[in-house]
């Protein structure tokens, strides 16, 4: 089970502040549990992002990402009412798909 | 539990969904470069990815705090000024992992990426930037960090 990835996209003319929470553990392999167990690693590994269908951004990540990770980008051009959708996979194959409006 | 061979049908089987529905740029289709992201300098990661060796310059930035009090979640800049950049790179040195995050920035996304990442320590903290024309430029910065991010 996934949560929903925040996306806030705020037109100023030309350019779009993209602001981009996502919900997940990003568990880095290092960690060791309360027996001493290293926690295997579990993070997203891929990210893409589109505006209207159309990829604009991709990226490949370690696990140094932080936990629910946060990105933040401009995009050029866009205007109110654009639809920016953001996608991400982990290593683990699971994905999520969200989609948010630029105001 | 499935094995490592059924978790990478099943990422490259979704991968190839995902194309499908045109949600992942060529660039992103690539398999995740797992060499690439043990490199722990700009010559090595530009080594590991066929890349020209790396340039010192001031048309490239990184934006970060001087100190940071929690290594868990450190908001790191990369940004570059040099015309058709095609890729952004984020490096922490002395992160177990310390490639961060490898962008392929298309012509609608200005060179300007902030990413929150761990750092298990102080470190200096590299930004690379790729040019459409194969130059590779990076910067650097020295982060101090007082609470760790990676380790128990």
């Amino acid at each position: 089970m996934t949560q929903a990835t925040i996306i806030r996209a705020k037109a100023q003319g030309e350019r779009t502040t993209v602001r981009v929470l996502m919900a997940h553990e990003m568990e880095s392999g290092q960690r060791k549990d309360t027996a001493g167990r290293t926690v295997p690693a579990w993070f997203i590994r891929e990210v893409s992002v589109a505006l209207n269908g159309r990829p604009v951004l991709s990226a490949q990540w370690g696990p140094s990402v932080a936990k629910n990770p946060f990105m933040q980008f401009v995009l050029k051009g866009a205007r109110p009412g654009d639809r920016v959708a953001v996608s991400w996979v982990d290593n683990r194959g699971v994905t999520r798909t969200d989609e948010a409006a630029v105001t | 539990m499935s094995t490592r061979r059924e978790m990478l049908q099943q990422g490259a089987a979704l991968a190839g969904l995902m194309a499908g529905l045109g949600l992942l740029p060529g660039a992103a289709q690539a398999a995740w470069n797992a060499a690439a992201f043990d490199a722990d300098s700009p010559g090595e990661l530009a080594r590991v990815l066929g890349l020209a060796a790396p340039v010192e310059s001031r048309e490239v930035t990184v934006q970060g705090p001087e100190v940071a009090e929690n290594g868990t979640a450190v908001s790191v800049g990369c940004t570059s000024t040099a015309p058709g950049v095609r890729r952004l790179m984020l490096l922490v040195e002395k992160n177990p992992n310390p490639v961060c995050a490898i962008y392929e920035v298309g012509e609608l996304v200005e060179p300007s990426i902030t990413l929150r990442v761990k750092m298990a320590e102080s470190s200096l903290v590299y930004a690379v930037a790729v040019t459409g024309d194969g130059r590779v430029l990076f910067a650097r910065k020295d982060i101090k960090v007082t609470a760790g991010g990676c380790g128990g």
